[in-house]
């Protein structure tokens, strides 16, 4: 049987574009319109067929993997729930019920990606707005380590460098770019002013950017690279513009300085607000680990890095975040959702997970599921299993199923491990 | 299950009780009439020489969504030494001035809550609101749907075509699942994204040439014009502001006659004094509530101690921000709304802020009719509902209040009125404040009483001269008929419900809208409204 469906979401990346159109024959998924070709892999090559849980390799039924994750977790002093970012809220929302009742520590990706972002916020603030208005009233765009030509490949036409919106009706004709980053990419080449900036001197720029900003003269000609020249034209652009919107990326969070390179950021565009409306918005990156952060935050006040060990949330990045916890080896056990932490943690972190015993949720293979005492195979959200998700700009979205598989939810397998371990 | 409260005081304003001795019978989860239940089966409770009085009904809270989630986020300071533990069933949460949704719907319960209206939601993010809601338990709830701002809106009063904003009005109430049309600083949050703002009701809206005073007459009508169960809910122009006063003045008679609620009043109910301090204008403003009898309110009683202030009104915030310099959370909203977050701490030695917890205190003993002013602290704005019985203790205790108010900075108390208002008030008359009065307000026919049908939300509370403690620690709180809190503490962890509206309109606005959408929208037509998609499910209340 054939369907079609429209406004379907794509979860590759924090855009959410929610405007596909899937073809699909049974469950083989046929065509896919309008995703970019990051957002064509989620749906061409899923691998629809059902496949039972592993227990330690050996093919089980539903029951035994439940019981045996419920067992390990039993016997776990110290258990670390971890990923969440490619997961709906729905099951983000079991994800934290689960760690509440067995006392865990709860962490999603973005303690490894946008985690300083989060810190920035908490010592600053954050003046920010939906795409919307970038697209509709941004006249001045400035993008600061990331690099969405090669990371978020419909943001340009969608939201920002070429969309055409309500007082942007020319689109790129419409706008100012700056790229700011320590190389040359994709973006900056599409960028009307690319400032290449020295490794680890953003701070220094920014800094410098918010003093100019002031109205003050800085002691010397360059800073970071940048000829302070151009800072000032910079800053007259910003302190001119009709509305501009600075994007930032991990080029800020993971160089030397981390949150403080964003919370100086974040602190010059709301000072550039005494003389033009500027906001900031970071360019989380999967589907929906804003999300996690949104659901984290409701239901234990606290964005990521959080631990019930005591009973209550306590947060304290550095001690709860993921690579902390296993590289200090301070968890006796994992629950892996939807990420592979296997692939992309520092080695020490990435070891004392081959430790432990771990239950794995995930719907196509990964590192981290290779070597699972307990893997489950779940659907894909946004594929074969509907929820909700969060765009970088905190919107929520609605993910659809496109076939129907039969494969179980992280919801559903969430649910059934916090009965057992009830 | 049935449920048996007997000999209590029973204080059921709706009903004309004020304090007479008898039971109350519940029976699945509503209240019976003696007869209807069978004593022999049911749980008894003797609440001899006990106060018994509705759930309590909060007509204006921020507890879920999209501010009070930015606003959860941004202050761990506020949650540490505030947290509560896993304990049986029940949920662990971090409290403080924004606490988590688990929390909150427990603290609610454990001041004898029962139902509580989220105060504002932009429809576009309104998906994370019912999401949240979802997982608040032990209260009944709605949201209220921003519109003041809202381009569809204001281009339809330009264009001259209020029915065509009735039915987007009506549409959108459906799309988004909410209870009532909200209205915050209209037009000034639109001009707010030029980095301007409105100060007068006749200021223009960029790119609309429409009027704060258009707005709120257009809503205002199609509120009444569809039948919905509360009336336009209005947070004014010039908040904070030392214009507030008169343009509250103003927009009250621009309402002219129709039904309306004006929310924390206290925050804009200002004049100019010496010195650059505010003062109380609560005698003008009390004056034109007074003389207008289709007219509610909450007055946003400024609490000393923390609070973080948050709120559609993206100027506002601003100001704050610059005023203070604390920490600031800007979100400009594509469309419809924007909104800010502030942290602020209120004390009695800052004389504005002593100005401003006066001016509270006078507009509940200025205005005559309690059934036309409500409890309220604008939670979490001018500081958290937990301290609900405190305020109550204030008007219940002329000496404790005129204590406080010795405690203010002597340019607050320069020239006062408080100190000579005498009025205390009674028992029933809280009973009326904090339940009877805002449910009927909100339409809510089941709620704010204990007469026969009224759902089975009931708190017993012990009475002791200190109201504080009194209101802060029920005896008994049932939600539905069942037990959720005891001697002050939750005991239970339940799911409460989710009210919205469902007015009529005609379907011919959904073609034109899916055409306004693409231009208008980020997110495509189809998944905008969260009646597609998963969860949001609601009881509809009857537009009439």
């Amino acid at each position: 049987m054939s369907t079609v469906v429209e406004h379907v979401t794509c979860t590759f990346c924090g855009c959410l574009c929610d405007d596909l159109t899937v073809e699909a024959e049974g469950t083989e998924i046929r065509k896919v319109r309008l995703a970019c070709s990051s957002g064509q892999g989620i749906f061409m090559d899923y691998d629809p067929r059902p496949r039972q849980p592993l227990v330690d390799g050996r093919e089980v039924e539903w029951e035994e993997a439940v019981a045996e994750a419920a067992a390990i977790l039993s016997a776990s002093d110290s258990p670390l729930i971890y990923g969440l970012s490619s997961s709906a809220s729905e099951a983000q929302r079991k994800a934290v019920a689960l760690a509440d009742r067995i006392g865990a520590v709860i962490d999603s990706t973005s303690s490894v990606c946008h985690g300083p972002t989060g810190l920035a916020m908490q010592a600053v603030g954050e003046p920010t707005c939906t795409l919307g208005e970038v697209r509709d009233r941004a006249d001045l765009l400035v993008f600061w380590g990331c690099n969405p030509d090669a990371s978020h490949l419909r943001h340009f036409p969608r939201f920002s460098l070429t969309a055409k919106g309500a007082l942007t009706p020319n689109g790129r004709a419409d706008r100012t770019v700056y790229v700011v980053d320590v190389r040359p990419t994709g973006s900056s080449k599409k960028a009307d002013h690319f400032l290449q900036v020295d490794i680890g001197t953003d701070f220094e720029v920014l800094t410098t950017l918010r003093l100019l900003v002031k109205g003050l003269e800085p002691s010397v000609d360059i800073v970071g690279g940048v000829p302070v020249t151009e800072l000032k034209e910079l800053v007259e652009r910003m302190k001119s513009c009709r509305y501009g919107v600075a994007f930032m990326g991990m080029g800020l969070t993971m160089a030397s300085a981390r949150q403080l390179n964003v919370a100086e950021l974040f602190t010059l565009v709301a000072e550039l607000n005494e003389f033009a409306k500027f906001s900031v918005i970071p360019m989380r990156g999967h589907g929906n680990v804003t999300g996690a952060d949104q659901v984290l935050s409701w239901t234990t006040g606290y964005p990521f890095a959080v631990s019930f060990a005591r009973g209550y949330p306590q947060f304290s990045p550095g001690e709860f975040s993921a690579v902390d916890m296993l590289a200090r080896r301070a968890a006796d056990a994992a629950v892996i959702i939807a990420s592979d932490p296997g692939a992309h943690f520092p080695a020490a972190a990435a070891a004392h997970l081959e430790r432990i015993p771990t239950i794995v949720l995930d719907h196509g293979p990964s590192v981290v599921a290779s070597h699972a005492h307990v893997l489950f195979p779940t659907a894909a959200y946004g594929v074969d299993a509907a929820g909700t998700a969060y765009r970088m700009d905190n919107v929520p979205i609605p993910l659809k199923s496109v076939i129907s598989t039969g494969r179980v939810t992280d919801e559903e397998i969430l649910d059934r491990i916090i009965e057992a371990v009830a | 299950m049935i449920l048996g409260i007997l000999g209590g005081r029973i204080y059921d304003p709706r009903n004309g009780k004020d304090g007479e001795v008898g039971d109350i019978w519940v029976k699945d989860g509503r209240v019976v009439a003696p007869e209807d239940a069978d004593r022999e089966a049911a749980q008894t409770v003797d609440a001899a020489g006990l106060v018994v009085m509705p759930g309590g009904v909060d007509i204006h809270a921020h507890i879920v969504g999209s501010e009070v989630n930015s606003g959860r986020k941004l202050r761990p300071e506020d949650h540490r030494g505030h947290e509560r533990a896993r304990s049986g069933n029940l949920r662990a949460g971090a409290g403080g001035t924004v606490p988590s949704t688990y929390l909150t719907g427990y603290l609610y319960s454990e001041l004898g809550y029962t139902t509580v209206m989220q105060a504002s939601a932009a429809p576009l993010v309104v998906r994370h609101t019912h999401e949240e809601l979802e997982d608040v338990p032990n209260l009944d709830k709605g949201a209220f749907i921003v519109m003041g701002n809202n381009h569809f809106v204001m281009q339809c009063i330009a264009d001259k075509q209020p029915e065509k904003a009735r039915d987007y009005v009506a549409w959108l109430l459906r799309a988004s699942r909410g209870y009532a049309i909200k209205i915050v600083n209209p037009g000034g949050v639109e001009n707010w994204k030029w980095g301007k703002n409105v100060a007068e009701l006749d200021d223009g809206v960029i790119g609309y040439g429409v009027t704060p005073r258009q707005i709120v007459q257009t809503l205002a009508s199609i509120a009444d014009g569809l039948g919905l169960p509360h009336a336009v809910h209005i947070h004014g122009i010039n908040l904070g502001r030392h214009t507030s006063a008169r343009t509250t003045v103003e927009m009250i008679a621009a309402l002219d006659g129709h039904r309306a609620h004006l929310c924390h009043l206290q925050f804009l109910s200002y004049g100019a004094g010496r010195g650059h301090v505010h003062r109380s204008e609560a005698t003008a403003v009390a004056a034109a509530v007074n003389a207008s009898a289709g007219l509610t309110v909450d007055i946003g009683q400024v609490i000393f101690g923390d609070a973080t202030t948050m709120t559609c009104d993206g100027p506002l915030q601003y100001g704050l921000h610059r005023t203070t310099g604390h920490k600031w959370i800007n979100d400009d909203v594509e469309g419809e709304s924007g909104g800010g977050i502030v942290p602020i701490t209120y004390k009695p030695s800052n004389p504005i802020n002593g100005t401003m917890w006066l001016t509270g205190m006078e507009l509940f003993l200025l205005i005559d009719d309690p059934w036309r002013v409500f409890l309220s602290t604008d939670h979490p704005n001018a500081g958290p509902f937990t301290s609900y019985p405190q305020v109550i203790r204030l008007l219940m205790d002329r000496d404790y209040r005129r204590e406080m108010f010795d405690s203010l900075h002597p340019r607050a108390r320069r020239g006062a009125l408080l100190p000579e208002l005498d009025r205390e008030y009674s028992l029933g008359e809280i009973a009326v404040i904090s339940r009877a009065g805002p449910a009927r307000a909100l339409g809510l026919e089941h709620k704010g009483h204990l007469g026969v049908g009224a759902d089975g939300d009931i708190a017993v509370y012990e009475e002791c001269a200190d109201k504080e403690a009194m209101f802060a620690h029920p005896r008994y709180v049932y939600k539905g008929g069942e037990l959720v809190a005891r001697d002050g503490a939750v005991v239970a962890d339940v799911t409460g419900r989710t009210f919205s509206v469902a007015p009529e309109y005609d379907m011919g606005i959904e073609a034109e809208l899916r055409e306004y959408f693409k231009k208008a929208y980020t997110v495509s037509f189809d998944n905008y409204s969260v009646l597609a998609g998963h969860g949001a499910a609601t009881e509809i209340v009857a537009c009439g």
